[in-house]
């Protein structure tokens, strides 16, 4: 059994740790509401409790296991080992076995959980979102009206067009030395298109095929975070079918999150599974790829086929990207490949930016104030773009830097790439967007 | 129960923010980092953003008889900050400002809630360093380091917290707020309160402003590795670097139960077979040493290292220190309860010391991984064992107690730099004696009759 079916499971963690407090060093939210239930310890404690049977799950018990970003920082940082990472999920799960999710995430869950409802949902969004939102510059617009988004928080306009709607279900390359599937998430497919056209221009420049199965859906990292397991454990099933069909040699994304997911959550969700799912989910955990480590560990990346791209950039790393995948390095090499290009890092690149998917919602004050450390490290950089792996951390470090007055670009590293590649074949054309 | 009516006055003079009433928060605030502790749950936990707001909470609390634990990160080992008669945890971290660095006179001034390495990071930018460097320099707070009277790795050559400390703002239990100190070098003024209050863990007064020297940051230091085959060899090793006149900033010892684990565990290239490795950086002007460095090389061979090496560059040295930093993590891996001492012999006093603590891990039958401060004596022998297992748990105690007993009989302290709290409190008869014990308790009860601060620390009201 994983930590999704059973709180026993991370039973073992718990007793690992001596409640040294040196998670408190690194937790974001710690650092902000120097409570000690902010920090894992302080969790660790209240799961303890639960499992002693000295409380029982309430509405503020669950609402405190919210309080979490799932960086994983405390995890990396913790002397004895103890992986908060499961516990956390584990707590979440357990509240949510005994409690039921709160009336909005179920809206919002039961929607994800039918992706035709979620789509056209979307894209009427789209066509409307100009009543709600007021567009303050490319990066986004602010709620008009109290809506029960933070009004500060500038919230990106859904593409009038999702990725999915402009690609044709295969990208044909005319010699394929590999056939890679776009798992595209929500936030790629709905906000950010131009990342994923990146990706698949930067997989083609590599003469991948690429396949993007036109019925896959969310992943379900925001139902399962949630603690709602068996909505999570239907969607993750749906996906392993539809990419079955693909006959792809490899899953490509260019979301960590959702990286995560395919390699190791959707494993440990199907861990019982008696009826083939547990062998697909492993089947395509060990074939699936975060974009940079595809390139960079998979297909032999090499930097001839880059034209110029001249700008200063500084990276941010994803905390689903840099810890629950250990992926560090290959984004920075993709960087420094690119000619013309500077990478300049800034202080603790590896901090949460604060989004942390419906976090940022649940606490956008909290959020925010996480955020600002980021935006102050970045402006510090004196660069002119942000690069990241991730389209959470994208939406929230534009809003950051807009809402800071900065004038920085903040893309995804595949989108570099990419331009890079144009920059080749078009010399004139070198803009990075 | 608290009285509702203390509630609501907390509320209206704090901000209902700043009040903590929930039984998952109280839960959050029932224990400590010290192993083997009872957890209890405070009525109410406060954080107060300024003396004021202290001043007020002594107050409501004098008036409502409801006791008072003052709290900054709640690392201490010492089950120092546990609120065991129930009352009011008084969480310092919101007043976390530094107010004042001070170059011409080597002072900063800072609120407790500042977490150590928060006041270094500060006050690197002008050069200078505030030594005391506990294990948990990056959680740990001043305020909480103060009131323990913290130690840490460079305590041989630059001393403990109190040797830091020049003045203190403080509530005491009266509601009163006393001021003392001051950037003067010299000051006789009165009695001394800053040994009073420094390492008075938060059972005397609520600190709210502290006053600490710093010095520059040394220019050049230099790391080395030295190897023993023998735990003697070794002990006579330390006492030789001094008697030759040499005073390190670090001189660690880790013995050969640590040594294999840590390699297990980082696999850094330790020496699994030495019975001690002494870890040694002298630090200074360059010059200085350059010919201290020589002296430590000639120093360990003869003294019958197996092997010395000095770290090349930064990159060596760091892996050397990464090696001792691993010792704790390390050992703490290998089995679910930690109980970690810090009992204290004079240097000299050190190989006998190690032996003691291998004879009482064959006796009892327990794991006990030994590393620590040996330039100033602190070791900090490590049981690894589980508090589910209760036989173990009593040898535990027993292991424990007899290591007490063999520190103070050779002329050192039942705790180094851990402080007494709860922890050691039944063991302060063994060092002090009754009339010394009571002498402890008139100090307590002169300043705090109603053992309205931090009670059921050091003295107890029996």
């Amino acid at each position: 059994m994983s930590e999704f079916q059973s709180l026993q499971e991370v039973q073992h963690e718990v007793n690992k740790c001596m409640k040294c407090g040196n998670c408190q060093a690194v937790c974001p939210v710690y650092q902000e509401t120097r409570q000690e239930v902010g920090e894992a310890r302080g969790k660790i404690k209240l799961v303890e409790a639960l499992l002693e049977g000295q409380i029982a799950v309430t509405e503020g018990l669950a609402d405190r296991f919210l309080l979490c970003t799932t960086c994983g920082a405390c995890t990396q940082i913790c002397p004895c080992g103890v992986r908060f990472d499961k516990i956390i999920m584990g707590a979440r799960a357990e509240a949510v076995r005994h409690k039921g999710l709160g009336s909005i995430k179920k809206y919002a869950f039961t929607a994800l959980k039918h992706p035709k409802l979620f789509d056209f949902g979307l894209k009427t969004g789209a066509r409307f979102q100009s009543l709600a939102f007021k567009r303050v510059s490319d990066k986004g617009g602010r709620a008009r009206f109290p809506i029960g988004i933070d009004r500060k928080k500038i919230i990106p306009a859904l593409a009038k067009v999702p990725l999915k709607d402009q690609l044709p279900e295969i990208v044909h390359v005319a010699k394929p030395k590999l056939k890679a599937a776009f798992f595209v998430g929500c936030m790629t497919n709905y906000i950010y298109p131009d990342m994923g056209r990146a990706l698949v221009d930067v997989l083609t420049a590599n003469n991948v095929e690429v396949i993007i199965p036109h019925d896959q859906h969310c992943c379900g990292t925001p139902v399962y975070a949630n603690g709602e397991v068996a909505t999570a454990i239907a969607m993750a099933k749906s996906n392993l079918d539809i990419f079955d069909r693909t006959g792809a040699d490899a899953i490509v994304l260019d979301c960590g999150t959702c990286t995560d997911s395919w390699k190791h959550n959707y494993v440990k969700l199907l861990e019982q599974d008696t009826s083939g799912y547990k062998e697909k989910a492993e089947r395509w955990a060990a074939k699936t790829y975060e974009i940079s480590d595809f390139l960079v560990n998979v297909i032999g990346f090499t930097p001839e086929n880059l034209g110029p791209v001249k700008r200063r950039v500084t990276y941010h790393d994803p905390c689903h990207v840099a810890r629950s995948l250990g992926i560090t390095k290959e984004p920075r090499l993709l960087l420094n490949s690119i000619p013309g290009l500077e990478l300049v890092e800034m202080n603790d690149p590896g901090r949460c930016c604060g989004m942390a998917g419906s976090f940022s919602l649940t606490f956008p004050d909290l959020s925010d104030k996480i955020l600002a450390h980021k935006v102050k490290n970045i402006a510090a950089t004196n660069v002119d773009a942000v690069a990241t792996s991730c389209p959470a951390c994208r939406m929230q470090l534009a809003g950051g830097v807009e809402n800071a007055s900065l004038q920085h670009d903040v893309v995804h590293v595949v989108q570099l790439l990419a331009a890079a590649y144009r920059a080749k074949v078009q010399p004139k054309d070198q803009a990075a967007k | 129960m608290l009285p509702t009516q203390l509630i609501a006055e907390l509320k209206s003079t704090l901000g209902a923010a700043n009040v903590l009433t929930d039984k998952e928060d109280m839960i959050t605030y029932s224990f400590d980092a010290t192993a083997g502790m009872p957890s209890k749950n405070p009525d109410l936990v406060v954080c107060p953003n300024s003396t004021e707001d202290v001043v007020a909470i002594v107050k409501l609390a004098n008036k409502y008889n409801i006791p008072i634990y003052p709290r900054g990160s709640g690392t201490n080992l010492s089950g120092g900050t546990i609120p065991i008669e129930g009352g009011i945890v008084l969480s310092m971290l919101n007043m976390n400002q530094i107010l004042e660095v001070d170059q011409d006179n080597l002072v900063a001034v800072v609120q407790p809630g500042v977490v150590i390495q928060s006041l270094n990071n500060e006050v690197l930018k002008y050069g200078l360093i505030y030594p005391p460097d506990p294990g948990t320099v990056t959680t740990a707070t001043m305020g909480g380091s103060t009131m323990e009277c913290s130690g840490g790795l460079r305590g041989l050559k630059y001393g403990v917290t109190k040797h830091y400390i020049m003045g203190m703002q403080l509530v005491l239990a009266s509601g009163e707020v006393i001021k003392w100190g001051g950037k003067t070098v010299k000051n006789v003024s009165g009695y001394d309160l800053t040994a009073l209050f420094t390492g008075s863990e938060g059972t005397l007064g609520i600190v709210t402003e502290i006053l600490v020297k710093l010095i520059p940051t040394p220019e050049a230091r230099q790391s080395f590795l030295a190897v023993f085959d023998d735990v003697d060899k070794a002990g006579r090793c330390i006492s030789a670097i001094i008697r030759n006149k040499i005073i390190p900033a670090t001189l660690e010892i880790m013995d050969n139960m640590t040594i294999r684990t840590v390699e297990e565990y980082a696999k850094i290239g330790l020496p699994t077979d030495a019975e001690a490795v002494l870890l040694i950086e002298v630090d200074g002007y360059r010059e200085s040493v350059a010919r201290e460095a020589e002296q430590v090389l000639k120093v360990c061979r003869e003294e019958g290292a197996s092997d010395v090496q000095a770290a090349k560059d930064d990159a060596a040295r760091d892996k050397l220190w990464a090696a001792r930093r691993a010792a704790l993590p390390a050992l703490a891996r290998v089995s679910p309860t930690t109980v970690l001492e810090d009992a204290t012999v004079p240097r000299s006093r050190i190989p006998e010391m190690l032996k003691a603590i291998r004879q009482i891990a064959l006796k009892y039958d327990l794991k006990i991984g030994t590393f620590g401060h040996a330039g100033d004596g602190n070791l900090h022998p490590t049981i690894l064992t589980d508090k589910h297992n209760a036989a173990e748990m009593h040898r535990v105690e027993q292991a424990v107690n007899e290591i007490f007993t063999v520190a103070i009989s050779l002329g050192g302290t039942l705790s180094g730099e851990h402080g007494i709290g709860m922890a050691k409190a039944g063991f302060l008869n063994m060092e002090f004696g009754p009339a010394g014990v009571d002498v402890l308790r008139r100090l307590k009860e002169a300043l705090d009759p109603d053992y309205r601060l931090n009670p059921g620390k050091i003295v107890r009201r029996d």
